[in-house]
């Protein structure tokens, strides 16, 4: 029989960082900061083109699009995060987490739909698609979304009420592995089939679009920021910067604690955290949320930056090629699912500009190649081929 | 991990930062050159669920051009100088993905600066892309039959809009010469240009005194493929006969509908189904022995008898055959196809008579713009960015072809607005701006 | 007064007597007559001429009656000055002039010359015989008429349907002879119900009784709006009988509609599991968690394709019909050979660890779908086989598909197959020992790797044959395995997981279930979205599925 394991024994192995490194981590974060937040903002301010006076794009001027592009790609990062934290950490594959982002996209989606109000084709405070879908009046679940401060509630509590209530049903079933995978997949499917209907009022397969500003009120005075403007564009890509290293701080915390040990120890062995006296369908739900509400988070930010929203971004395929940049990057290193969602989506956008009709073979190829030969991602490939290398040393050394 | 290891990390994601950003000046290439070939852009999906229907539309774009720079290009003559530019097609694949297809025309109209794009197919395509090219001050050419209920400034429709295509083809079913139907089945995809071409036709119904009880209204999800309940249901309901069935299911659905139908037991004798999603490229890859005697309706059919389309449809087949094409023998062309084909004329039309590619003079020479097309004469609209075209109605052969059975009596005016769901409403950029109240 | 047809028909005779003797034949005599009365100016003799033509049962004029309906007869004046019916069959020019290629207007036939080549005429010697509104409509029922007796029974069916909808009571007569005369046994039912159908018209309350019982008896749901339109007015024995003839047809589509939802959730429920038997063999008794089932039940699609243009190519066309039998072995090789490939290069490293199979068969499965789609195109048309085609009327209003009966006959057949193979045979035996505990087969001296390889390519294989079944429902296209990939694996995660028994009840019942949720909810997409968040809600009651693996395992 196994002896629960003590809090002593569980503090000293949270202690498990030297102070060397955890300073070096700080300067790579504090690194990493600053590339996001002044030097990339700052290139796409310096070298700008003006049209007004003949003055040329300067060669290092990072451009609107290119800047929208790595937003973009960033808060896929963010999103990441959260499947790492799932899926690297704690060992549960979620086939679903398109859908969390997708919650958060249209709860921004519904807010910028109702603030673009009488700026949108038909002119009326309707969203576009409820007038040709001759709704005359809001229904009552988009009301509360005429409110800045709500959204940015709703965007987190959205999914994470979604999350826990289907977390909490399936772990405590104590569903898991390739079933729980399963029944993520059907949960993402039914969710696009329902949201594809016109009758749900949320722009049935055309989605939610058309979205012109965000009027964020600040103890009673509103500020209207307008999407078109590259100014506003670069502010939501500082914001998005500003989230994902919070996000990464939030989860290295989680991870770094207590906490995240019973969380690796779930991924390695849930049966004997269960008899070691802890409930893991509590943590499980616990993370599963925090996924949730990260997805969310992300979605919100992604949908101002692409200025649509469509059930398209929910399938069963959106999900799956999602775990692919976590493992892609490397799992279990935060660092890693932040990186591969950035390469992966990178090398997305260059096939299909350069090389369309391979795409799918490439991530095909990805999936494959990843799994099979380097199953640490690219973040744990130096140590994968140093541990090759010394193997051969070892085995030349050996008469 | 050890502390060398530490190091490793930091460099690692240095290294991963400027790779990415490499990575992103590779995937949105920088600007181009200011050069002599105007560049035109073409937006359609070439891989993806789209791929099926969009790729036909970049391969005729292509010809399209082809045609025309081998006969010099398109000439501007300023003065008495005249200077022809070839021109230069940019041609990006948005993978059926809506997000990147906003994307890619943000790529096409600010980094490659193109002159005009040619794309899309689904309303979500254009829907996302719309914002884009009003923000930009873009031109997009739309050539697919669409629901209406749009009229933007920078968008031209060469394609159907529902007073083209779907009230004449009810029109048609309800005349004694397409069987006098009394009762209708109206079936579709769940999306926006079923249910908004669905509403239109209902008040179309009820204006013309057809009664609540003899409209049926029903939707499938993507990708349905079990139909015996629905067939069932319109048996039940065709009972008494002159009933017919307005199908505006999309995609690979098709097949399993009409294979069920035929296999109950009804035939298009007995209840005619009449599609606005069947042309002659999907009848290209479908079992037709259950379509035979079915009706369509188009602006276009290969099986149109004028010296243009036999022309248009032989210079397809040769540039499927010299291009290596998937299956160049088969190729057949439709109704978005050749709308596109004109797409690209009238816009070269209209540059060589304002004598620049900017888009405002550009746009002020379309209004009333004609050419004339493989089906007819095509104009565009002097005031609402649609065309006016042909409305033909056809009946399905088992080659695949369509035998045209109805034709109206000239090219039918566009109405974005339908008469009968926004008789208020109309569109138009002369005298307006846009969408206006009557 | 004078008798109008009489002076029509004296003008008819002396016109024939006037004009010169015509070249080739025009018919029999007496019919020549009516033929030519076709193109008199009186209308009135117009009508009666082409109800003599439809009177002769000849079908020869079906032509001439055609014709006129389109506007495409005519009186052509011959350059040696004899005048005839024609018919304009394409349009032409001569000398720069517009000009017709001709037809006989008996038959049809093309005209030639006596060199043999056709023989057109400028448009200014034809002279248009005129159609108004009402000539119209009695040239459209004789037409039907005519069609009635049509070598082809298809013909005669939609001929009598035709004259049934149109009302016309003229053509009670000759639609009872049809009725009477008809052999055909498929027509025969047809012709009845359309001969009443149309006798509900005639004037008599007798006929009209007679014509109710017999359509009561036949379940003529065709029947139910004219019967309701005789409801109205005093009541009268008549009444009665109708009242009573509304009500049973009516208990009569309930019954049928209840019979028919129980065929189509045995129908769907046989799709179903034709498609996860292979699922459940490489899952539920390997582990395997495999992405691209749906690709590998593509590839079986693509090969049945390819079987069919073979046949196509190089054997005679009454062997066609044939193709479908030999594409299901080719189809389960074909996907069999891929299944083994497949877990030879990629599943044979990663047993043990689902989750990164569920990842890397899925990366195959897009490799597999772009393949396809480069190789294939997007469309490839599969002609089902003619034997396959239709459907069989069991019982009035119910009409059970050939395919679909098919279908369900080849499941039963796999699955029996497959009970055979793992439980009674050799092979069967290893390869359940090998999953039941892999090193104890490993010591007692099955080759577990060859074992493994085979069972794999045994599940890939059955998924092949479920393409080529599917073949029949739908399209054969890059995302064929797509649409399915969900269902295959609920049903299999529903029924349990390593026990066959549990694919079969699972995949009945949601077939079941899903026909009765879309029959209440009178919608198919919300059907879809109930059976989903049923499955849901009955997996978190019961993780295990409906059959649980009994005895130890280890969890995955």
């Amino acid at each position: 029989m196994e002896r629960a394991v003590s809090p002593a024994q569980l503090l000293a192995l949270g202690r498990h960082q030297t102070n060397r490194r955890r300073s070096a981590e700080a300067a790579g974060f504090v690194a990493v900061a600053a590339v996001l937040l002044v030097v990339l903002p700052l290139l796409n301010v310096v070298g700008r083109p003006i049209p007004g006076e003949a003055v040329d794009a300067a060669w290092y001027w990072l451009s609107d699009v290119q800047l929208n592009l790595l937003g973009r790609y960033l808060s896929y990062a963010l999103l990441a995060l959260g499947i790492d934290l799932i899926w690297g950490y704690t060992g549960i594959l979620s086939l679903c987490q398109a859908l969390f982002f997708c919650l958060g996209g249209y709860c921004m989606g519904m807010y910028l739909s109702l603030q673009t109000g009488a700026e949108g084709v038909y002119e009326s405070t309707l969203p576009d698609f409820m007038v040709w879908n001759r709704v005359t009046e809001l229904p009552l679940f988009w009301q509360p979304f005429h409110s800045f401060w709500f959204t940015m509630v709703a965007v987190v509590t959205v999914p994470a009420l979604f999350a826990l209530v289907f977390g909490f049903l399936t772990f405590r079933s104590r569903v898991r592995g390739v079933y729980f995978a399963v029944l993520t997949q059907a949960l993402a499917y039914s969710m696009w089939l329902l949201f594809n209907r016109n009758s749900m009022n949320l722009g049935g397969t055309n989605g939610l679009t058309n979205f012109k500003k965000i009027v964020p009120t600040f103890f009673g005075s509103a500020t209207t920021f307008r999407l078109a403007e590259p100014a506003v564009q670069r502010g939501l890509f500082i914001i998005t910067s500003v989230c994902l290293l919070g996000a990464f701080l939030l989860c290295r915390w989680l991870t770094g604690s207590r906490l995240g040990r019973v969380l690796t120890a779930i991924r390695d062995n849930e049966n004997r955290v269960r008899f070691s006296g802890y409930n893991p369908a509590d943590f499980k739900v616990f993370v599963f949320v925090v996924a949730a509400a990260l997805a969310g988070v992300a979605g919100a930010l992604y949908v101002p930056q692409t200025g649509i929203i469509t059930p398209g971004k929910m399938s069963v395929a959106a999900s799956i090629d999602m775990v692919i940049w976590v493992a892609v990057g490397g799992r279990g290193t935060l660092i890693g699912a932040a990186l591969g969602a950035l390469i992966v989506n990178a090398m997305y956008s260059y096939f299909t500009t350069h090389f369309a009709a391979y795409w799918p073979y490439a991530l095909g190829l990805l999936f494959v190649a990843v799994v099979m030969l380097i199953p640490a991602g690219l973040v744990g490939l130096p140590a994968q081929i140093r541990g090759s290398l010394a193997r051969r040393q070892r085995r030349n050394d050996e008469p | 991990m050890k502390i060398s290891q530490v190091g490793m990390l930091r460099r690692t994601v240095a290294v991963a930062v400027v790779a990415g950003i490499a990575m992103l000046r590779l995937a949105a290439p920088g600007m181009a050159a200011d050069e002599e070939p105007i560049k035109i852009g073409i937006l359609h999906s070439l891989s993806g669920t789209m791929a099926i229907s969009e790729v036909s539309l970049r391969d005729v774009d292509l010809m399209a051009i082809d045609e025309i720079n081998t006969k010099g290009g398109v000439c501007i003559t300023k003065g008495d100088k005249k200077t022809c530019h070839k021109i230069e097609p940019v041609v990006v694949d948005p993978a059926s993905n809506w997000d990147l297809f906003a994307e890619k025309a943000k790529q096409l109209l600010l980094q490659d600066k193109v002159a005009v794009v040619f794309g899309c197919w689904t309303s979500v395509s254009r829907k996302s892309v719309l914002p884009v090219f009003e923000g930009n001050k873009g031109l997009l050419f739309y050539p697919v039959q669409y629901e209406g209920e749009e009229c933007s400034d920078n968008v031209f429709y060469t394609g159907a809009a529902p007073n083209q295509q779907a009230v004449p083809a009810v029109e048609y079913l309800m005349s004694e010469e397409g069987g006098g139907a009394k009762k209708f089945y109206l079936l579709g995809t769940d999306y926006v240009y079923p249910r908004t071409t669905n509403k239109i036709l209902r008040a179309m119904l009820k204006a013309k005194g057809v009664p609540d009880d003899n409209i049926r209204e029903e939707y499938t999800p993507f990708h349905h493929q079990d139909y015996q309940q629905i067939v069932q249901k319109i048996k039940e309901f065709a009972a008494g006969g002159k009933t017919a069935v307005i199908s505006t299911i999309n995609g690979d659905s098709n097949v399993p509908f009409y294979k069920e139908f035929a296999n109950q037991g009804l035939t298009a004798a007995d209840v005619p189904i009449m599609a606005f999603s069947v042309a002659e490229d999907e009848l290209r890859g479908m079992d037709t022995s259950a379509l035979v005697g079915h009706l369509a309706t188009w602006n276009y059919f290969q099986s149109v008898d004028t010296p243009e389309n036999k022309t248009f449809v032989e210079h397809f087949k040769a540039y499927a055959k010299k291009h290596n094409l998937p299956d160049a023998d088969k190729r057949v062309t439709d109704d978005p196809m050749e709308a596109s084909y004109f797409g690209v004329y009238l816009w070269k039309q209209a540059v060589e008579k304002a004598g620049t590619t900017d888009v405002d003079a550009v746009r002020k020479a379309l209004y009333g713009m004609e050419f004339k097309a493989p089906s007819s004469m095509v104009k565009i609209d002097e005031r609402n960015h649609h065309t006016w075209r042909p409305v033909l109605v056809g009946e399905i052969k088992k080659d695949g072809q369509f035998k045209i059975v109805h034709r109206s009596k000239g090219p039918v005016k566009p109405e974005p607005w339908s008469e009968y769901t926004n008789p208020d409403k109309g569109c138009d950029w002369v005298d307006h701006q846009g969408t206006y109240q009557k | 007064m004078i008798n109008r047809r009489l002076l029509s028909a004296c003008a008819a005779s002396l016109w024939l007597a006037v004009a010169p003797a015509r070249a080739a034949s025009a018919g029999p005599p007496e019919m020549a007559q009516q033929l030519e009365a076709l193109a008199s100016d009186d209308s009135d003799a117009q009508r009666a001429a082409v109800n003599a033509l439809a009177e002769s049962g000849d079908r020869n004029f079906v032509a001439a009656l055609e014709a006129l309906r389109t506007e495409n007869l005519y009186v052509w004046t011959a350059p040696d000055g004899a005048r005839r019916l024609v018919i304009t069959r394409e349009k032409t020019t001569v000398d720069g002039q517009d000009a017709y290629v001709l037809s006989e207007a008996y038959a049809g036939t093309p005209l030639h010359d006596a060199s043999g080549a056709d023989v057109t005429a400028k448009s200014d010697t034809l002279q248009e015989v005129s159609v108004d509104r009402r000539l119209r409509a009695v040239v459209a029922v004789a037409l039907e008429r005519l069609k009635l007796v049509d070598p082809d029974p298809t013909v005669r069916r939609a001929a009598a349907k035709n004259l049934a909808d149109k009302g016309d009571v003229s053509a009670l007569p000759a639609l009872a002879h049809a009725f009477d005369s008809e052999r055909a046994r498929a027509a025969h039912a047809a012709l009845e119900e359309s001969y009443n159908l149309l006798k509900l018209l005639a004037p008599g309350d007798e006929d009209k009784l007679a014509a109710v019982t017999r359509l009561e008896a036949l379940h003529s749901t065709d029947a139910v709006p004219r019967m309701r339109e005789l409801q109205k007015g005093a009541a009268t024995p008549l009444q009665a009988a109708v009242a009573r003839a509304v009500d049973s047809i009516q208990r009569w589509q309930k019954l049928t509609r209840v019979i028919y939802a129980v065929f189509s959730g045995l129908s769907l429920g046989s799709i179903l599991m034709l498609m996860s038997l292979g699922l459940a063999i490489t899952f539920g008794v390997m582990g395997v968690i495999n992405m691209a089932h749906g690709e590998l039940m593509m590839i079986g699609a693509y090969a049945t394709f390819l079987t069919q243009n073979w046949f196509q190519a190089h054997l005679p066309a009454s062997f066609f019909g044939a193709y479908f039998l030999v594409s299901i072995p080719v189809s389960f090789v074909a996907a069999g050979a891929a299944g083994y490939l497949l877990e030879r290069s990629v599943i044979r490293f990663l047993y043990g660890r689902p989750l990164e199979t569920l990842l890397a068969t899925w990366g195959v499965s897009l490799i597999l779908i772009q393949a396809a789609r480069f190789y294939f195109g997007d469309l490839t048309a599969v002609t089902t086989a003619s034997w396959l085609s239709g459907g069989i009327e069991v019982m009035a209003g119910v009409q059970l598909p050939y395919n679909r009966l098919f279908i369900i006959g080849f499941t039963l057949v796999c699955v029996a197959g497959v009970y055979v193979l793992l439980l009674r045979t050799s092979v069967g035996l290893r390869i359940r020992a090998v999953t039941q505990n892999r090193a104890m087969s490993a010591a007692i001296g099955i080759p577990t790797n060859k074992v493994d390889a085979w069972t794999f390519a045994l599940g890939s294989g059955l998924a092949g044959m479920a393409g080529c079944a599917l073949t029949l429902i739908g399209n054969v296209e890059p995302d064929l395995g797509q649409n399915y990939i969900v269902d295959a694996f609920i049903v299999v995660v529903t029924g349990g997981v390593g026990k066959l028994a549990g694919t079969v009840a699972a995949a009945l019942g949601i077939g079941w279930m899903n026909t009765l949720l879309e029959l209440v909810t009178d919608s198919a997409v919300m059907g879809k979205v109930l059976i989903l968040a049923l499955v849901m809600l009955f997996l978190q009651r019961r993780p295990s599925g409906l059959f649980p693996p009994t005895g130890r395992q280890v969890e995955y």
